[in-house]
């Protein structure tokens, strides 16, 4: 288990090995070892997505109905914080191993779910809360209908905070999916576990170029998520500070609503 | 439940291990990010620098940070030095940013009258601009430390992870011992919030002046 660097004192330049091994034409094809890294990266987007959809279907439609009427807001950021202290490594072993291998996926991707909602639901229900009454009222006074407030006002201006409920949770889970590999399942984490088994320094090798996939997929998913963001968010709304905001005079009584995004 | 009890000592020394893994690396991110923060609040270019560049180290999983660390600090791979580096890597990277933004955030009437009453920049700062920027800290602060407690137990996969542990030792158990795992993801929870409480409290006999506030003041 002694592996990695500086055990011997041995002058062997890790940096090169790794790098060998990530540019290895070899691993980026199926062999006789792995199905090569293109597949882990789909796999592991796989995963990612897959969650992420189930987890938008539910949590944007509450936060929105919460952030819109304020009701229960306060469960909302509680449940937030509440999930940032389960360990997301129990989970995946406890779910997996009860549903069983055969279903371990299933057990993954509700794991994932669980996980990719408390972000997303924090920054549905901000975002709304923190739309400026005035603009609501303003939308209601020229007769706009519930329904239209809610999709071509709130939602709109609300944009920026749910985008980034959206990257925190898709991190999220890009990260505990990296877990998954623990329980036979794969992704790029498949590297970092199989890599130990060897215990030598081609297997830290293997681990440590594992490692610099993960990173470099949540990487890139990250920008390109902020250049999403940078895309649809509407022109207006740009260069503006969303802030909690508690001291404008409201017109309409709204309780106060303490609102934490991470 | 008899494991657990019968196991019951050994969990809370693991505790004990679990909570220097993960507070150590927040009073040490602390301590980092104060003076990079003050740096950020005044010169503009180091913020373009330092912003950008945590928020990029935040979004590297653990586990790939984990497995990364003796790369970059040349240890073994065992060593727990990896997981309270990085784990040092998040905080500050988390912190670094509430820092300079609540500093930004000091009044400037209130610089004004520090100033006025003769005090220096130095003076003014541990007297007044950080004082002041206690809430935005602290609740950056139970941010890291509840997430490190939680992050810790990702380091059991390679071997490192005080309570995460037992999460890895009861699932290779066959059968799979289901009062360990459900012992330690307990445990790391109620950490977590035991720590969480305790910084609230700090917090709050930290800051009097925002109590007394909330007491007259009332919009």
């Amino acid at each position: 288990m002694d592996q990695g660097p500086g055990r011997d004192g041995a002058p062997v330049n890790v940096f090169e090995l790794v790098w060998a091994w990530l540019t290895d034409p070899e691993n980026w094809q199926k062999n006789f070892r792995d199905l090569g890294i293109p597949a882990r990266i789909l796999e592991h987007l796989t995963y990612t997505g897959l969650a992420i959809v189930f987890a938008v279907m539910i949590a944007v439609p509450i936060g929105i109905y919460v952030g819109h009427t304020g009701r229960g807001g306060f469960l909302v950021v509680g449940v937030a914080n509440w999930f940032r202290a389960l360990p997301e490594l129990g989970l995946v072993i406890l779910l997996v191993l009860a549903m069983g291998v055969a279903l371990a996926l299933q057990a993954l991707t509700i794991v994932l779910v669980a996980l990719a909602i408390p972000p997303l639901l924090a920054g549905t229900y901000s975002g709304l809360r923190n739309v400026d009454p005035e603009v609501v009222d303003a939308a209601r006074g020229m007769g706009m209908r519930e329904r239209d407030i809610v999709w071509r006002v709130e939602v709109p201006i609300a944009l920026p905070l749910m985008l980034g409920g959206l990257r925190t949770a898709t991190l999220q889970v890009i990260a505990t999916a990296s877990i998954a590999a623990y329980m036979g399942l794969g992704g790029l984490g498949r590297y970092v576990i199989d890599g130990q088994r060897f215990g030598t320094l081609e297997g830290y090798t293997m681990m440590a170029g594992g490692a610099v996939l993960i990173a470099a997929l949540a990487i890139v998913v990250e920008l390109t998520l902020a250049g999403v963001q940078r895309l649809v968010v509407s022109p207006g709304l740009r260069n503006r500070k969303f802030s909690r905001r508690e001291t404008r005079v409201r017109t309409k009584p709204v309780e106060k609503t303490e609102v934490a995004i991470s | 439940m008899r494991w657990i009890w019968d196991h019951i000592e050994e969990l809370l020394a693991t505790s004990w291990v679990h909570l220097g893994l993960a507070l150590i690396p927040v009073l040490v991110g602390l301590l980092i990010s104060i003076p990079l923060g003050w740096v950020a609040h005044h010169w503009r270019t180091a913020r373009a620098i330092l912003v950008p560049v945590s928020s990029l180290l935040y979004t590297i999983p653990s586990l790939a940070l984990f497995v990364l660390m003796p790369l970059v600090l040349g240890t073994r791979i065992l060593d727990p030095i990896n997981v309270q580096a990085a784990l040092t890597i998040y905080t500050v990277a988390l912190l670094v940013r509430s820092v300079a933004d609540s500093l930004d955030a000091t009044p400037k009437d209130v610089i004004a009258a520090a100033t006025a009453i003769g005090y220096g920049p130095t003076r003014r700062f541990f007297a007044v601009e950080f004082p002041l920027s206690v809430p935005v800290l602290v609740a950056g602060v139970r941010v890291a430390a509840v997430s490190n407690i939680s992050l810790v137990s990702v380091g059991a996969i390679i071997g490192v992870g005080g309570l995460g542990l037992y999460l890895t030792a009861g699932a290779q158990l066959t059968p799979p011992n289901y009062a360990e795992i459900i012992a330690g993801i307990v445990l790391i929870v109620l950490l977590a919030l035991i720590v969480d409480g305790l910084l609230v409290l700090l917090g709050r006999l930290l800051t009097p002046w925002t109590r007394a506030r909330a007491g007259t003041v009332r919009r």
